[in-house]
């Protein structure tokens, strides 16, 4: 039988795209929220390298690094899948993953800066969102085509959360007029029905953030 | 119709060879195009091909790029599947492997390249690092000949084009990798004998040459 578990925390973009994954795919999984104040034995045990979440554990074999676990999520489970079969577009998913994923500090300083630092990461986050909407998003519906795909999972955090971040911060960098296509996928991820039921209410979120919750 | 592929390159860069070796392990026949880091100048097919990063290596395949080393390594081993498989079938091997050379790309090239940028206080500490990345890998390695089992293969690939660079390093920083990291050095050895790798890599007395000539403009002897 299988045995699906995730050790993951709820502020964490990273932790999110798995659960995501796990949902879309309709994959059965015990989730385990971690402290990341206060790491358990468990997570220092599957993660000795690193100490991070999210950490995967499948039949007691522990995978880490949410980009290493989405695939592994889409080679063992291929139904619905995240990645297309064309080695290119493959690569293009791959690449918008990687992108993000070294885009972590402008956010972060986004979010918890203050004067000429958070005007810097304002700018420098509107530029990677640009970049977003002009060569990644284009005209289609989500960033792998007509479904959702690895790279929108990786980008999933700007449609669940970055809105409450500009709330809570009190700045408006995605707006309509400037990103209309981003804007636009930002609607259409938020309501397919498996995203949908794990996204917190936004004024939930808020609340949490203001308190002082790290959102990186 | 055949293929066209063309591979832009910098002839020192470890993650370009990275795609050299994939290719060569392969068999497929491309263009190499030698573009001007030292000298700071990117061509125009560059900036077209990886407007993001502006950055090579960039894999050109029939007209259309794939950037960045790991992923154009995937890509090859997905396009030309019929000939010797870099990854592992097995879907957790598979996830050990991309996990350790996600590794690499995280750690190493930080923690080297501060070993001949940097000089003093900063470099012990950077070759401390080096050395400790570099035996947590040799852990990983244990006594395989190959970091997957008995086939050369992506992680291997990952970090054996950083082995022409250890020269550099160690005369720099004045240590023997070999004398801390023994095994991982037999394994370099051992993927050195492979043609693949034997022609993809840098002279590493270039390699050298090259880091001299930085340091010289860094300030750092």
């Amino acid at each position: 039988m299988e045995e699906v578990k995730l050790f993951g925390a709820w502020p964490s973009p990273y932790s999110s795209r798995v659960i995501w994954a796990l949902e879309l795919k309709g994959v059965k999984y015990e989730y385990i929220e971690d402290d990341l104040a206060n790491k358990s034995d468990l997570l220092l045990h599957y993660n000795p390298v690193h100490k991070k979440i999210p950490v995967l554990v499948h039949n007691g074999k522990p995978i880490a690094e949410s980009s290493v676990i989405l695939e592994y999520i889409e080679e063992t489970w291929p139904q619905n899948p995240l990645l297309s079969d064309d080695p290119h577009e493959r690569a293009l998913a791959r690449f918008w993953t990687k992108f993000i994923d070294e885009k972590s500090v402008p956010f972060a300083k986004f979010f918890m800066a203050d004067g000429e630092e958070h005007e810097k990461a304002a700018k420098e986050v509107r530029d990677l969102l640009k970049i977003l909407e002009e060569q990644a998003l284009g005209v289609k519906e989500f960033f792998g085509g007509n479904e959702i795909g690895l790279a929108d999972l990786a980008l999933g955090f700007i449609a669940s959360s970055f809105g409450v971040i500009e709330q809570v911060v009190g700045v408006k960098v995605l707006q309509a007029s400037e990103f209309p296509c981003l804007c636009n996928w930002i609607n259409n991820f938020r309501e397919n029905p498996a995203i949908k039921k794990s996204l917190q209410p936004v004024d939930q979120m808020a609340k949490k953030k203001k308190k002082g919750l790290c959102a990186t | 119709m055949a293929d066209e592929v063309v591979l832009l390159d910098y002839w020192a860069s470890m993650f370009g060879m990275r795609a050299r070796v994939a290719l060569a392990e392969k068999g497929v026949k491309y263009e190499y195009r030698e573009e001007d880091l030292r000298n700071k100048i990117k061509s125009q097919l560059l900036l077209q091909m990886n407007p993001v990063h502006k950055k090579i290596p960039v894999l050109i395949h029939n007209g259309k790029p794939v950037s960045e080393s790991l992923i154009i390594v995937q890509y090859i081993d997905e396009v030309w599947r019929d000939k010797a498989p870099l990854l592992p079938s097995e879907p957790y091997q598979k996830a050990h492997s991309r996990f350790w050379a996600d590794f690499i790309d995280k750690k190493l090239y930080d923690a080297c390249s501060k070993i001949w940028s940097t000089k003093g206080e900063e470099r012990e500490a950077a070759k401390k690092d080096f050395i400790e990345i570099l035996k947590q890998l040799e852990g990983q390695l244990g006594d395989k000949p190959y970091f997957e089992g008995e086939k050369f293969g992506f992680l291997d690939i990952a970090l054996i084009t950083f082995y022409c660079w250890f020269h550099a390093f160690e005369t720099c920083g004045n240590f023997s990798i070999e004398a801390e990291c023994p095994k991982l050095i037999a394994w370099a050895k051992r993927c050195m004998q492979r043609e693949s790798v034997s022609r993809s890599l840098a002279d590493e007395k270039k390699v050298y040459e090259l880091v001299l000539g930085v340091q010289k403009m860094l300030g750092v002897e």
